[in-house]
């Protein structure tokens, strides 16, 4: 009441009806459209566009150095008849399934023995992220120098132990060639996997394993019971990444084999930047490219699924 | 059930010795309530008992054995923690049914001991729901019928009140209450809240320092303290302390701050003029026209009583009243403590002088 007595009563005049523009000016909707420009455009230019011109080009008959000509599904139908194709996208299933199965088991293993208490634990768990940090392309040519034919520290030291005479061609030999990238590329992704599951570890309350264990749990209880169901969600998200980030490597077996000995280690990546870049033909790498599409979409779909809240995640949190 | 015994108990965290030697004797569907201030050890010594961490020395039985090197799964005991700790992607079923299936009872043994537990908790409608979907008092609730289902020798309860409201820490005091009266568990209960210990407890037992203060039932340690500390811990508002000295030649009385004469049914022995700290407990004052003059400086009506800060010899005290005075700040009145309920502490020690 007092508050009407006192309002100045020429404020009254000054009341105009708001124009458009006025109306703009204070509509949220409007102002956060403007906040999220630079990320769309960030976006579109370079992953919408790039995107969209490779699955364009595998539709074409580009060329280094020629503007090419729609030829419809023609470097599909070429690709379907090729073996060394055929093989690499074998090769990048095989390389993809075996090298993150064992980074999760590695990676897990890690995290939980990082989680206990123990002496030099901060110091432990700076270690375990030295592969991590050191760049693809010095690690990849390390391993080549590890695995080298003639000069292998391994060899070497087999020797030296008496278990072996010859050198052993390990980026030679077909099989070889494929364990020796595998095991590079493990070596690369268990700390990604590890420090990520440690994050999540530590999230679980101590109390949960104090109650187990009044409860009567073993340690592998615990585990199997509290641990696992609960770091689901994020075992759900870093092995999606580490999936992805598999299945699209490059820089470590361009750096190690370029795709041999005979088309062994070519994986989708390195095959496509051979056909592309290499001899040129711009057409059939972005069909290599774009046919890894398929192959990565599963791949979401099932973090998609992964990631859904699960029912004990849903309501309130008011602890 | 069982009684459970704690003989000269130490701890130490490496070299800091956080219990100095605690023996508490448990009988038998004992209601015991461990309450002190924090840092008092309280929690360290219910988690001894619990197993979850070790004894440095001394031993804790629980029916005739002894279990400082026992599993806490073989103690047969069940522990309420602070934070509930219900396991978030489980049911409220298999909440309550977890330590059956690891036991390796059958499905319909874990189901009826879950429903049994349900309904004496009044949980049944919420067995399907997941512990984010309760409230605090469902999920403390939960908390509880986890325990039950285990039928164990001693409930541990690990301040399971203290994420509550006031309101429903009320209603699940007289809950938990009501549970030990029907299932007559030996209940080791540790709290900082000394109302919840005088409601609740067969047997307080008051923690300072990591040394037992003194035990007895809720109204012994209110009538007869100990030592001051127990006498301020024990009693809301706090008993009030005047420092000062004991008049035993003639009649007994006490000399108060600034010279305020206070009475004394009976002055120790040889104790004329030792000095002494005086105690009265806020609703042992009345008006009285031989009472010690005091100014009053705020009333705080709660309904039922009224609250009084007063001046008395300087020293602010506070007195409550059942009786509606009508008082005002700046009000003097005389103030006499019931001569029969005052106590009388020694001024270092701290020990009870009085009888």
């Amino acid at each position: 009441m007092a508050d009407i007595a006192i309002a100045p009563r020429r404020a009254k005049t000054e009341i105009r009806e708001a124009s458009a523009w006025d109306q703009l000016k204070h509509n949220r909707n409007w102002l956060g459209f403007w906040f999220m420009v630079p990320a769309l455009a960030f976006l579109i230019f370079f992953l919408a566009y790039p995107l969209g011109l490779g699955i364009w080009l595998s539709f074409t008959d580009t060329r280094i150095g020629r503007v090419g000509q729609y030829v419809g599904t023609e470097n599909y139908e070429w690709l379907w008849d090729d073996a060394i194709f055929w093989l690499s996208v074998f090769n990048t299933l095989l390389y993809t399934f075996v090298a993150s199965a064992i980074k999760f088991g590695i990676g897990l293993y890690l995290a939980l023995l990082l989680n206990e208490n123990m002496p030099f634990k901060a110091m432990l768990r700076a270690l375990v992220l030295i592969p991590f940090i050191v760049p693809t392309v010095l690690s990849a040519l390390a391993f080549w120098w590890i695995f080298d034919s003639q000069f292998s520290i391994i060899s070497w030291s087999l020797k030296q132990m008496g278990l072996i005479t010859e050198n052993i061609n390990f980026l030679g030999d077909t099989t070889w060639a494929r364990i020796c990238v595998i095991f590079a590329n493990i070596w690369r992704g268990v700390p990604f996997v590890a420090i990520t599951l440690l994050a999540g570890l530590q999230t679980v309350q101590p109390s949960l394993y104090e109650a187990a264990t009044l409860d009567g749990a073993s340690r592998w209880q615990m585990f199997r019971f509290i641990t696992y169901p609960l770091l689901t969600p994020i075992i759900a998200v870093v092995m999606t990444f580490s999936v992805l980030f598999t299945f699209t490597d490059f820089q470590l077996i361009w750096a190690m084999t370029r795709g041999g000995p005979v088309n062994a280690t070519h994986l989708m990546a390195t095959l496509s930047y051979q056909r592309a870049i290499i001899a040129g033909q711009l057409g059939e790498g972005a069909a290599i490219s774009s046919a890894m599409i398929p192959f990565l979409l599963a791949a979401i779909m099932v973090s998609w699924f992964g990631l859904q809240r699960r029912k004990w995640q849903q309501g309130e949190n008011n602890d | 059930m069982s009684s459970v015994q704690i003989r000269d108990v130490r701890k130490s965290f490496g070299n800091f010795e956080v219990l100095h030697g605690v023996s508490i004797p448990i009988e038998d569907g004992e209601f015991v309530v461990l309450v002190g201030p924090s840092g008092c050890g309280k929690s360290t010594l219910l988690r001894m008992l619990a197993g979850l961490e070790n004894i440095t020395s001394g031993t804790i039985s629980i029916g005739d054995r002894v279990v400082n090197n026992v599993q806490p799964k073989e103690r047969d005991i069940a522990m309420v923690f602070q934070n509930y700790a219900l396991y978030p992607h489980m049911t409220v079923a298999d909440n309550m049914g977890f330590s059956l299936k690891l036991r390796g009872a059958k499905p319909e043994e874990i189901s009826t001991g879950v429903k049994r537990a349900a309904e004496i908790l009044a949980l049944t409608p919420l067995l399907d729901r997941y512990p984010r979907q309760l409230s605090g008092g469902q999920r403390q609730r939960v908390a509880m019928g986890r325990a039950i289902v285990r039928d164990p020798q001693v409930f541990l309860f690990d301040e399971p009140l203290s994420n509550l409201d006031a309101k429903l820490r009320v209603a699940m005091r007289t809950e938990i209450k009501e549970l030990h009266q029907r299932l007559k568990t030996t209940t080791v209960y540790v709290t900082h809240d000394q109302i919840e210990a005088m409601t609740m407890a067969d047997k307080i037992v008051v923690m300072h320092d990591g040394i037992v203060e003194q035990m007895g039932t809720p109204l012994e340690l209110y009538d007869t303290p100990a030592n001051q500390f127990v006498a301020g811990f024990i009693g809301s508002p706090a008993m009030n302390f005047l420092k000062g000295k004991v008049k035993s030649n003639g009649v007994a009385g006490f000399e108060g701050p600034n010279g305020v004469k206070l009475p004394l049914k009976t002055a120790p022995a040889n104790s004329e003029g030792q000095p002494a700290v005086y105690g009265v407990r806020p609703e042992h004052f009345t008006i009285a026209d031989d009472g010690a003059e005091a100014e009053i400086v705020v009333v705080e009506p709660t309904g039922s009583e009224t609250q009084v800060f007063a001046k008395l010899g300087g020293e602010q005290i506070v007195a409550v009243f059942r009786e509606r005075h009508q008082f005002s700040p700046g009000d003097k009145v005389r103030l006499k403590p019931d001569p029969a309920l005052v106590h009388l502490f020694d001024e270092t020690t701290g020990k009870r002088l009085n009888g």
